[in-house]
């Protein structure tokens, strides 16, 4: 194991932390900011002993993952947001099959094909549900290459032990930019026993089926209450997020992903010129850290909080139901593949405590 | 103290093609080299062929470039925030017209220098200096062997013969002394090993200070800031 640190491109560093936390198939369709995943898989899964396929499309990556996943196989894909949505049917399947799978998305702007450059206007398909029915995934947001290696690992983790789809919602940038690494997890994830898995090697006499069809509805809505049951745990144990400067602050700054970076130099701008501002960063955006944010938020200090993100409010709503009206919550985005400066965050943020001091 | 030696662009040489894995800091130095050439007094141009990276490209700095009084080739229009493998066709004025002198700036990777493959037939009647960029922090270049193959792989995609290697090991913003001193030892051996000539050591101005004893020194100014990254 090295500590020494690296540089790395956030895509490579991205498939190989996967393929060092025990990744074995890999399988994805060429979309840009994410096109160095594939490229760097289709070179280093071979000589990890895994499997690398260039699917037809996403549709049929995503499929290939169910497929290897039903089998038992650590699995994943990556795209960005237009090949996502291609992704939704077959992560409502994952779902519907209690199927482990690890899915990254490098947002870029839409809607429909839109730019290449960064977005994070997937929150609602990744947070709200992923595909139809009555599904959820668990969506870990890095601000970070550091941060997005290590979730590798969890991603994995937490697919297996809940058996759930798992997204890895990062933005274009963090799929480009380079940034020092260093490996501070290097060993794989144990393996897993998965007596489900349809593998044929178990002399149980139990015929293994995965699949997620009920056509008994009475057995339909069982399986439903049991995820529902199961999105309780992972909202009780996995929500993770991190508060700075929040203590006392009288302006809260909302935001995830790389906006959170963008809006810590707002918060850095606006201490300096005297505002007690403080950022609060989900990286869990499902399971939403509601009750955190909404303890910091009612403190006497906070006079609002502000949500930062590169769409036109989709977290904001995560952060609206989670203040539940005590406090004002002002939005500032921008859109697109247009990316907001720290000054136009600390102007939002200067304009927010005016209006509620009137 | 010792005396630094600052590194200058060549005077007998018009063109300069700047190769290198993703990461090695192709784009910085690109930018530096072309606003070098125009501080010789030449007539300087920057081409920005970089068709693989759609984010944080040489081409973002037009506004520097222009006051500077450098040329920028890129794309055009709206395809100048494309991905796509258009080449904008001033290339070859830089490639022809013997009166401008200019930087190539290609993208990372073998996968970046094959945009070179189709016209390496007429860069190099130009007797261009083809340079290799080198940062011992990237994973892919830790060892002299990795980024002899590294340079290899470049060169065969590029059809364009590397004759030296400018070491820039950096840890983007995390880079010290420590790390450059480290780098250049390392650079010592890999240009060793590919037997190339070590053209110079790049180094961001605030460490110009701490790395007066490498020889010789070229000065960076970083341009390419990532948006959290403002004074």
């Amino acid at each position: 194991m090295s500590m020494q640190k690296e540089l790395w491109k956030g895509n490579e560093a991205i498939a190989e932390a996967a393929i060092r936390a025990g990744c074995q198939a890999y399988f994805g369709y060429p979309i840009t900011p994410q096109n160095e995943i594939p490229e760097y898989m289709s070179r280093r899964m071979p000589q990890a002993g895994g499997v690398f396929v260039q699917a037809e499309s996403e549709i049929a990556a995503i499929n290939m993952v169910y497929g290897a996943s039903a089998v038992g196989v650590r699995a994943m894909t990556s795209s960005s947001s237009p090949g996502i949505s291609l992704k939704q049917e077959g992560i409502s399947y994952l779902v519907g099959a209690n199927l482990p799978a690890v899915i990254v998305n490098m947002m870029r702007g839409g809607p429909g094909l839109g730019t290449i450059q960064p977005g994070q206007a997937d929150y609602f398909q990744a947070t709200r549900s992923p595909g139809h029915g009555d599904g959820h995934m668990i969506v870990l947001a890095p601000a970070s290459i550091q941060e997005a290696v290590d979730l590798m690992w969890d991603a994995f983790a937490l697919a297996d032990q809940y058996l759930t789809p798992v997204m890895v919602l990062a933005d274009g940038m963090i799929g480009q930019m380079m940034e020092p690494i260093s490996w501070k997890r290097d060993q794989p994830l144990p393996e897993v026993d998965k007596p489900w898995a349809a593998d044929g090697r178990d002399g149980d006499g139990k015929t293994h089926f995965v699949t997620s069809l009920r056509l008994k509805s009475a057995d339909n809505e069982r399986f439903v209450q049991d995820l529902a049951q199961r999105y309780r745990q992972i909202q009780e144990n996995e929500v993770r997020y991190e508060a700075t400067d929040c203590e006392n602050a009288e302006i809260i700054i909302a935001a995830f992903g790389t906006t959170a970076r963008i809006a810590s130099t707002a918060v850095r701008q606006l201490r300096a010129d005297g505002v007690k501002a403080g950022l609060f960063r989900p990286i869990t955006v499902w399971p939403y850290p509601d009750q955190a944010l909404r303890q910091l938020v009612l403190q006497d200090s906070v006079k609002a909080v502000l949500t930062v993100e590169m769409n036109l409010g989709q977290m904001h709503e995560d952060v609206r139901l989670a203040v539940r009206g005590d406090k004002p919550t002002p939005f500032y985005g921008r859109t697109g593949g247009m990316v907001p400066e720290p000054r136009d965050i600390a102007r939002a943020a200067q304009e927010a405590l005016q209006e509620v001091s009137e | 103290m010792a005396e630094r030696v600052l590194f200058a662009p060549p005077r007998d040489r018009r063109l300069f093609v700047v190769l290198g894995p993703f990461g090695a800091g192709k784009s910085e130095i690109a930018l530096n080299l072309a606003l070098a050439l125009r501080a010789q007094g030449r007539q300087a141009a920057l081409a920005d062929l970089d068709l693989v990276n759609p984010y944080f490209r040489a081409r973002e700095q037009e506004a520097l470039l222009e006051q500077a009084g450098v040329r920028l080739i890129a794309p055009e229009g709206a395809l100048r925030h494309a991905d796509l493998p258009s080449i904008p066709p001033a290339l070859w004025q830089l490639v022809y017209n013997q009166e401008l002198s200019g930087v190539l700036d290609i993208g990372g990777d073998p996968t970046g220098a094959r945009v070179l493959g189709a016209y390496a037939g007429d860069i190099i009647k130009q007797r261009p200096a083809v340079w290799y960029v080198f940062n011992q922090a990237r994973h892919d270049n830790a060892s002299a062997q990795q980024a002899l193959m590294s340079l290899r792989q470049i060169e065969a995609q590029a059809g364009l013969q590397v004759e030296g290697i400018l070491h820039n090991t950096h840890l983007s913003h995390e880079t010290t002394a420590g790390t450059l001193l480290e780098g250049a030892e390392a650079a010592a051996e890999f240009a060793r090993t590919a037997g190339l000539p070590l053209i110079c050591h790049c180094v961001k101005a605030a460490l110009l200070d701490q790395l007066a004893g490498l020889s010789p020194l070229f000065p960076l100014t970083l341009y390419l800031r990532r948006p959290w990254e403002v004074d």
